[in-house]
C-alpha cells in the first residue's frame, strides 16, 4: 500500500489490564469508535506509528508523481494532457495536506523530507517501477489507484482524526483518478488498433503483480498489525484487502479485453471469490530495500529537485525576513 | 449612437486563423515547457502551482486552437494542430520555446510572458469577434492569477539573497531580447487592429513596459537596454529548441497512427 510494513515499536499486545490508567482511557476512547485529536493524550507508540505511516504515505504521492510526470509531455491528445496534469496536482496536493496532517504529532516537513532523501522513511514499492508507454499512465490510474483505494477508504475511519478526515478528501479524488484511468483503457482496449490494445496488454503484464504487492505481505503473525488494529489505525488485514481488490478488477480486466498475467487465477465458487497465484515476495523485498528498476532514480530526483531548489526557498525566506523587518520598523518609527 | 469605425468591416478568415493560431501555440508551447518541472520543483507548493498554471495554459490551448481549426474549415481539430503540424507551422512566440534552465529563468519567462498575456487577454476580451472575446474574458481571469503570481516571486527572489537575485538578472539578460517580438506587429496584428478584432500593439507596448519596469525596479533588478528584438516565431520560423519539443509532444501520436486515445 502506500504504507507499508509499519512498525509499531510493540513486542506484543497489552491487555487494558496491564495499561496504567491514562493509556487504559485513551484506548477505550479509541475502542468506542471515538477519534483522537492532536491535543489529546497518546501512547508514544501510537504517535510514532502514525508518523511513520502518514509520512510514508505522504512520501508515496511525492515520488509518485514522478511515474506520472514522466507521460504529461507525451500524452497524446490535449484533453488526456489536461487531465493527466490534473491528477499529478492532485497527488502533490494529497502530499502536502498528509505531511500537515503528520506535523499534528509533532515532526517538521523539513525533517520529514529529510528521512525521506536519506533513505530513512520509506514510500510505497510500486513507484519504483517504471512507466514505459503510455498504457502504463492507465495501468496506475486502474491498478495502483484503485489498490490505494482498497486501503484509503477504511482509513476514513481511522482513530486518528487529522489522518481520517485527510483521507475522507484523498479518497474522492482517487476514485476519479481511478474512474479517468480506467477511461483511457477502455479507449485503448475496446476502441483503439491492435497496437494499442497490445501496449495495454503489455503494461497489464508488467504492472498486475507489482499492484498486489501494494498490500504487503501476509500479516501473519505480525504484531505490528495487531497493534495497529488495535489502536484502529489499520482496520482490515493485507490479504483481506488484497482479495478485495483481485475480485473487484479481474472483472474489469475481462470487460477490457486483457488477460491476467497469472495462470493460476480461477473464479472459486465455494469462496465466492478469485484464487489467485503465489506472489513473488522476494521481488517485493528487494524492490522496497532499494534494488527495484527505478529506486536509485526516483530518490535521486527528489534530492535533485530539494537540493536545486535550496536558494529558491532562501530567497523567498530572506525576502519574507526583509518584508516583517520593515514591518516592525514600521510600527517602531510609529510608536 | 454613432457605428464603430470597424462595425462594416470584415477581415479574411486567414489572417484571423494566423491570429488564433499564435494565441493557442503561446499557450501550448508554454504548457508543454512547464510541465517538465511537475514533480521536480523546488518546492511542494511550487509542484502544485506550476502544474496549475501548465493546465490552465492547456485549457486555453484547446479553446485557442478548436476556434483556429474551425477558422480553417479544413476538417482539422485542435488535436490535429496540436499534434500533427511540423515547427514551421507553429505560430508561438520565441519567449514561450526558451528551454526552462533553472527555476528562475522559468519563472522570469513566465513573469514577462503574463505582463504581456493578461493585458492582451483583457483587451480581446473586448474583441469584435465574439469568439475570440468569449475565449479571452475566461483565459484573462486565469491570466490575472498567473500574473499576481509570477509577478510577487519576481520580486521576493530579486530582493531575497544574493544568489537569488543574481539568477533572477542572468535570467532576465537572457530572455530580453525575446521580449520585442511580443509587441511588433506584423501585417496580420495590424489586419486585426483595424478592425477591432485584436488590440493595438503599441498601446500594448506601453502597458507592457510599465507593469514590467515597476516590477523590476521593486525586485532591484536592472532593467536590460533594449537591443535587437529576437523575431520570427509569429511567422513560424522559430530557434532550433521547439523541433525536439514537438518531436516529444507528438512522438505517441506518431508512433501510432489512426489511434483513439
Amino acid at each position: 500500500m502506500y504504507a507499508q510494513q509499519i512498525k509499531t515499536g510493540a513486542r506484543r499486545l497489552k491487555s487494558l489490564a496491564e495499561m496504567e490508567p491514562q493509556e487504559r482511557a485513551f484506548q477505550e476512547h479509541v475502542d468506542a469508535g471515538s477519534k483522537i485529536e492532536p491535543k489529546d493524550w497518546m501512547p508514544d507508540g501510537y504517535r510514532k506509528t502514525l508518523i511513520r505511516q502518514i509520512s510514508q504515505h505522504a512520501h508515496s504521492e511525492i515520488v509518485g508523481q514522478l511515474p506520472e510526470a514522466n507521460w504529461i509531455s507525451r500524452a497524446p491528445t490535449l484533453e488526456r494532457k489536461a487531465i493527466l496534469l490534473a491528477k499529478v496536482q492532485d497527488e502533490a496536493g494529497h502530499g502536502l495536506y498528509l505531511y500537515c496532517a503528520a506535523e499534528t504529532l509533532g515532526i517538521s516537513r523539513d525533517q520529514m523530507l529529510e528521512q525521506l532523501h536519506n533513505g530513512q522513511a520509506k514510500y510505497s514499492s510500486i513507484f519504483n517501477y517504471p512507466t514505459l508507454t503510455w498504457a502504463d499512465v492507465g495501468m496506475i490510474g486502474w491498478l495502483v489507484d484503485g489498490a490505494a483505494i482498497m486501503n484509503q477508504v477504511p482509513l476514513q475511519r481511522c482513530s486518528y482524526g487529522p489522518y481520517s478526515r485527510a483521507m475522507v478528501r484523498v479518497c474522492k479524488e482517487e476514485s476519479f483518478h481511478q474512474r479517468q484511468g480506467y477511461d483511457s483503457l477502455i479507449k485503448l482496449c475496446r476502441h483503439g488498433t491492435a497496437a494499442q490494445k497490445e501496449m495495454a496488454q503489455d503494461a497489464l503484464n508488467r504492472w498486475w503483480w507489482p499492484a498486489l504487492m501494494m498490500f504487503g505481505p501476509p500479516d501473519g503473525e505480525s504484531v505490528h498489525s495487531a497493534q495497529s488494529m488495535a489502536w484502529k489505525i489499520k482496520q482490515n488485514t493485507n490479504d483481506e484487502l488484497r482479495q478485495k481488490f483481485v475480485d473487484q478488477t479481474v472483472p474489469q480486466a475481462d470487460y477490457l479485453g486483457l488477460e491476467v498475467p497469472d495462470p493460476d487465477l480461477r473464479w472459486n465458487d465455494a469462496r465466492g471469490s478469485y484464487d489467485f497465484g503465489e506472489i513473488d515476495w522476494e521481488e517485493f523485498h528487494r524492490v522496497l530495500g532499494g534494488d527495484g528498476p527505478c529506486n536509485r532514480q526516483r530518490l535521486e530526483d527528489r534530492v535533485r529537485a530539494w537540493e536545486d531548489g535550496a536558494w529558491f526557498r532562501d530567497g523567498l525566506m530572506a525576502h519574507a525576513n526583509k518584508k516583517a523587518d520593515q514591518k516592525s520598523l514600521g510600527r517602531a518609527d510609529a510608536a | 449612437m454613432d457605428a464603430p469605425p470597424h462595425a462594416n468591416r470584415t477581415h479574411s478568415n486567414d489572417a484571423l486563423f494566423a491570429y488564433t493560431l499564435r494565441l493557442g501555440d503561446n499557450c501550448l508551447v508554454l504548457a508543454q515547457r512547464l510541465s517538465a518541472w511537475v514533480g521536480h520543483a523546488p518546492a511542494l507548493e511550487e509542484d502544485i502551482a506550476v502544474a496549475n498554471v501548465a493546465l490552465d495554459m492547456v485549457g486555453q490551448a484547446q479553446l485557442w486552437l478548436a476556434l483556429a481549426a474551425d477558422l480553417e474549415g479544413q476538417g482539422r481539430n485542435a488535436d490535429d494542430l496540436a499534434y500533427g503540424r511540423d515547427a514551421g507551422a507553429f505560430r508561438n512566440l520565441l519567449l514561450v520555446e526558451q528551454p526552462n534552465g533553472d527555476y528562475a529563468k522559468t519563472l522570469m519567462r513566465q513573469f514577462l510572458f503574463d505582463a504581456w498575456h493578461h493585458p492582451m487577454l483583457v483587451a480581446l476580451a473586448a474583441s469584435s469577434e465574439t469568439r475570440i472575446a468569449e475565449i479571452a474574458a475566461k483565459a484573462a481571469k486565469e491570466a490575472a492569477y498567473h500574473l499576481t503570481r509570477s509577478r510577487d516571486l519576481v520580486v521576493s527572489l530579486g530582493d531575497g539573497t544574493g544568489e537569488s537575485h543574481d539568477r533572477m538578472q542572468a535570467a532576465l539578460a537572457t530572455l530580453w531580447p525575446y521580449t520585442g517580438e511580443m509587441v511588433l506587429a506584423d501585417p496580420v496584428d495590424e489586419a486585426l487592429a483595424v478592425t477591432g478584432a485584436a488590440p493595438d500593439l503599441a498601446t500594448l507596448a506601453a502597458i507592457w513596459s510599465d507593469a514590467v519596469g515597476a516590477t523590476l525596479t521593486e525586485a532591484t533588478l536592472v532593467r536590460p537596454a533594449d537591443g535587437y528584438a529576437q523575431r520570427g516565431g509569429k511567422q513560424g520560423v522559430h530557434s532550433e529548441h521547439l523541433g525536439y519539443m514537438l518531436a516529444e509532444m507528438q512522438f505517441v501520436q506518431r508512433a501510432y497512427p489512426g489511434g483513439t486515445w
